[in-house]
Parts: structure tokens; C-alpha cells; sequence
């Protein structure tokens, strides 16, 4: 792994966003939406439960971690989009550039965006909806960092679904947070699904942060095992993201899809 | 001293033969043009030399080393121009140039972009988006990434396709300079024959993925009775198994 590398392709993202409103604008915008949305949301509910209960840190909580989960996403397949667009990776592959610096710069970008994304609404939530992020206490750490890792494994397998079915592939990206938000019960416990879907959501790590931040906002403590566990597994899906990125890059490489990419023929 | 080594390369998709044991060699100093009609593999070649497509067989040596083992050291030895390849569009002259530049592993990057930018008479379009440049001047552009490691193996895969008769010059006079002071080579593709005779050392036609001739750019026409590069290339292109033939007659 060459640092420098790694450095002219996240470089090449803050390039890309300096020079146009067009590219940070997004950063912030839709996560903005999800927070006035579900701030208001938790005021009602809050206002019409006779329980006492505040869903501020349960449901508005819940959304902001989510949303940084889908941000961490999107930002690392965003970067890989600027390459796809415009039809660079001929360019990027015929440098010493390996995949690895290659995913890494991507990640790099993923980092900067997501983050920035995260201060504000922590910032916006906090502010106008009262939201405190210390009140999930020292179980906040494993769990933004199992969601941070396994949004980069869900945005390498979609940008690898694209490298392999070309940019018509880019559709099956964007609704991937969507999709794996029923079974991870960011909205609702687990124990609400079928076993089905129980069984679905035990192989996905976010389903054990929001199992946890609902007990500690319930006031139970923390399954640490499974908190731990969870952040295990994200690791484990980004080593297996990972190594179904080289297999595809070496598929394309066998097959000239890096060198004509964008045709969308090859198969 | 030999800077490209390429020894019985192949390159199959599937049951078609792209590339077949083709075998040639770049030496300092020399540029070398790789000839044939749309389709003969000269571009496939170019890029299992690049490491953008893996060869069914053979190996490639860059400056000695196999570019397959230590592709990262062997690459950064090389650097491509390809009128098929602008730069990101979205990216200024000088932004793109010192992200490749970076990626490349330049030393002195600020100071090296600042004399490409001059010698390619691009210092007025230093903070331009490559994107809203004409065709030439994204090809100079390109020319002056090419350039940005001075890369002992040179490749370019029709430099000039999309340049007037002047400015295509101009890159005939830069790229044979290049070539002849220092420790470069040049593989070059190109279907203009005047500027192949004009420019290369050496012409390697290929046909249906083999190598059929090679030779002097000069005499080479009249070895095989024709009057031109350019009569010579249109019997390569038809009649390619009459010209494997005498080869065969040849080596005989």
C-alpha cells in the first residue's frame, strides 16, 4: 500500500467537490430532510404516548445512525461513480495503482464525507430536537464504527456489482440501505419479525447496534457480546467485500471489462 | 539496452484468438510503431503491456523485470497517451496532472507540471476543466500526463488521431526528442503512414493478432514490392495470409 496513492485518489474527490456546490450540497441535504422529518415525528409521539417514554434518542436516534450508515455507502459509491462517469478507470488501472489503494482512496473519501454528514446532524439534532448522543454512553463507539464498516462492505459489493454489470448496474446501489433496513430493526425490535426475518437479520451487524441503543435507551445495559460480535461480523463482510472486489477486478482484467469499460456488452 | 521485452504473448476471449505469440522487442532510445487494421490486436497488445488485460500466455519484461511479478515497479517505468483516454473531463489541466502525478510517484510534482504545462503550450489553460478543451489540446493534455514520470517506455496508441497537420507535427517533433535524448523508448500506433515513416526506427505490422512483417520503415515497402508504407499496409490488411506466406518462405 502506497500512502501517496492513496492520497491522488481522495485528492481527486476533494477536487471534484471544491469545484462544484452540486457535489456537497447532497452531503447534507437529504440527511437534514430525515432529521427536521423525524424530529418532528418523535415531538408527536411524545406528545400522544400516556407512557412517558422519549423518542427522541429511540426513533430520531435510530434514523441519524442509519442515515450515517447510508451516508458511508453512498459517499464510497459516489467516488467510485466520478471514475465510472467518466470513463477513467483505463486511466487509474494503467498506473501503479493497485485495487487496494484504489478502495482505500475511496474509503478515504467515504471517511470525509460521512463524517461531515454525521457532525451535522448530531449538531442540527441536538439543537433543535434535544437529541444527546452521550446518552447512549460507551456503546456508542463500537456501534458507529460496526455501522461505518459495514456501510464500506455494502459500498464495495455494489461497486462491484458495477464494475462486473456495467453503469446500468449503478440502479441497485441507491435502495440498498432501504432494502436491509427491515430485517436490521432500526425502527421496531427484532422480536416483532417472523423468524424469517429474525433469522435474516442475525447474519446483518446493524441489527445488534439497534438492538442495543433501544436497551440502553430502555435503560437495560448493553449486550456487550453482541455489540462486539456485530462489530466482528461488519469486519468480516468488509474482508469478504474486499476479496469479491479482487475476484471481479481480476475477472476484468481476464475479460478486457477494464479496458472497455462502459460498453455494458461484455459478459 | 532492451527497455520492452515481449515474448510469445497471447491473448484469447473466449474461443477467439485477439493475440497470437507475438514476440518484439523495444530498445532504447528506438520508436517502434505497431501497424495493422482496426482489429488486428495492436490495442489489446498495448494493453497487456499496461496490465489492463492479463495475457492467456507469455511474458512481458520491462527494463528486465516481469511486468506480471512486479507489476507496480514495472509500471511506473511506463506511461500511455490514447486518443480513446482523455483525462476526466471534470478535473483542471493542472489538477488532473498532479493527481496522476502523485499517482505516478513524481519528484519535484509543482516544478515538473510547471515545465509540461509550458512545453506543451498549455499554461493558459492551467485552471481550464479538461472538459471544455478542444480535441487537440485534451490530447496535449494528455501528451503531458504521459510525460509527467518521463517514463522509459512510452506508449501511444494513435497520439495524433485527432490533431491538425500542425499541431500533429509539433507532437511528431516533442515525442522523436523525447525518444532520442535520455533512456526512453517509444511504442507507438498510428494509421498514418507518412507519420510512421517519418517517426519510427522500426514498424511491427500485425494482422489478425500475429506479427506478419518487420523492418525499416524506409525500405521496407520496396523488400516486399510495393511503392509505400501505405500500399504495404493495405496488402497487410487484405491479403494477410499471402504475406505470412513469404514470411514463412523467409524464415525457410
Amino acid at each position: 500500500m502506497n500512502a501517496t496513492r492513496i492520497y491522488a485518489i481522495f485528492l481527486r474527490q476533494i477536487y471534484l467537490m471544491r469545484g462544484s456546490y452540486t457535489r456537497i450540497i447532497p452531503l447534507f441535504v437529504w440527511i437534514m430532510v430525515d432529521m427536521v422529518l423525524w424530529g418532528f415525528m418523535t415531538q408527536y409521539l411524545n406528545s400522544v404516548n400516556n407512557a412517558g417514554m422519549n423518542f427522541v434518542p429511540l426513533l430520531l436516534g435510530a434514523v441519524l445512525m442509519w442515515d450515517f450508515f447510508s451516508r458511508v455507502m453512498q459517499g464510497l459509491a459516489t467516488a467510485f461513480f466520478e471514475d465510472c462517469w467518466t470513463r477513467n478507470f483505463l486511466n487509474f488501472f494503467a498506473t501503479p495503482l493497485s485495487t487496494g489503494e484504489y478502495i482505500s482512496g475511496l474509503v478515504t473519501t467515504s471517511i470525509f464525507t460521512s463524517i461531515a454528514g454525521l457532525i451535522a446532524m448530531i449538531l442540527f439534532a441536538g439543537s433543535v430536537f434535544g437529541l444527546s448522543f452521550l446518552s447512549y454512553g460507551v456503546a456508542l463507539f463500537p456501534a458507529l464504527l460496526t455501522l461505518f464498516l459495514f456501510g464500506i462492505a455494502i459500498g464495495i459489493l455494489g461497486i462491484t456489482l458495477v464494475l462486473r454489470f456495467g453503469p446500468a448496474a449503478e440502479w441497485l446501489i441507491w435502495p440498498m440501505p432501504a432494502l436491509l433496513s427491515p430485517f436490521v430493526g432500526v425502527f421496531y425490535p427484532l422480536s416483532v419479525l417472523p423468524a424469517w426475518m429474525q433469522a435474516v437479520a442475525k447474519i446483518l451487524p446493524p441489527s445488534y447496534v439497534f438492538e442495543n441503543i433501544r436497551a440502553i435507551v430502555h435503560g437495560q445495559t448493553a449486550d456487550a457480546a453482541g455489540l462486539w460480535g456485530g462489530l466482528l461480523l461488519s469486519a468480516g463482510y468488509v474482508a469478504f467485500a474486499s476479496w469479491v472486489f479482487a475476484r471481479i477486478y481480476r475477472y476484468a482484467l481476464n475479460t478486457g471489462l477494464i479496458a472497455r469499460y462502459g460498453s455494458e456488452t461484455v459478459s | 539496452m532492451t527497455i520492452l521485452s515481449v515474448q510469445n504473448l497471447s491473448k484469447n476471449y473466449g474461443l477467439k484468438r485477439t493475440v497470437e505469440n507475438v514476440s518484439f522487442e523495444v530498445r532504447q532510445n528506438e520508436i517502434v510503431g505497431l501497424l495493422g487494421p482496426n482489429g488486428a490486436g495492436k490495442t489489446t497488445t498495448i494493453n497487456m503491456i499496461l496490465g489492463l488485460v492479463t495475457p492467456t500466455s507469455g511474458e512481458i519484461f520491462i527494463n528486465g523485470d516481469n511486468s506480471t511479478k512486479t507489476r507496480a515497479k514495472t509500471i511506473s517505468q511506463t506511461n500511455f497517451a490514447a486518443v480513446y483516454s482523455p483525462l476526466p473531463g471534470n478535473l483542471t489541466v493542472t489538477q488532473n496532472l498532479r493527481v496522476f502525478g502523485l499517482l505516478y510517484g513524481v519528484k519535484n510534482l509543482k516544478s515538473r507540471i510547471d515545465e509540461l504545462l509550458k512545453e506543451y503550450d498549455l499554461e493558459i489553460f492551467h485552471d481550464t476543466k479538461c472538459g471544455v478543451l478542444s480535441s487537440g489540446e485534451q490530447t496535449r493534455v494528455s501528451l503531458a500526463k504521459a510525460m509527467l514520470n518521463q517514463p522509459p517506455l512510452l506508449l501511444l496508441d494513435e497520439p495524433t488521431a485527432s490533431l491538425d497537420p500542425a499541431s500533429a507535427r509539433d507532437v511528431r517533433t516533442r515525442i522523436k526528442q523525447f525518444a532520442s535524448g535520455g533512456t526512453s523508448s517509444v511504442l507507438w500506433t498510428s494509421h498514418n503512414m507518412h507519420e510512421v515513416a517519418e517517426v519510427c526506427d522500426r514498424v511491427l505490422f500485425m494482422s489478425k493478432g500475429k506479427i506478419l512483417l518487420s523492418g525499416n520503415p524506409k525500405t521496407l515497402p520496396q523488400e516486399h514490392g510495393k511503392s509505400s508504407l501505405e500500399e504495404l499496409f493495405i496488402a497487410v490488411a487484405r491479403e494477410p495470409l499471402t504475406l505470412e506466406g513469404q514470411k514463412m518462405e523467409a524464415h525457410a
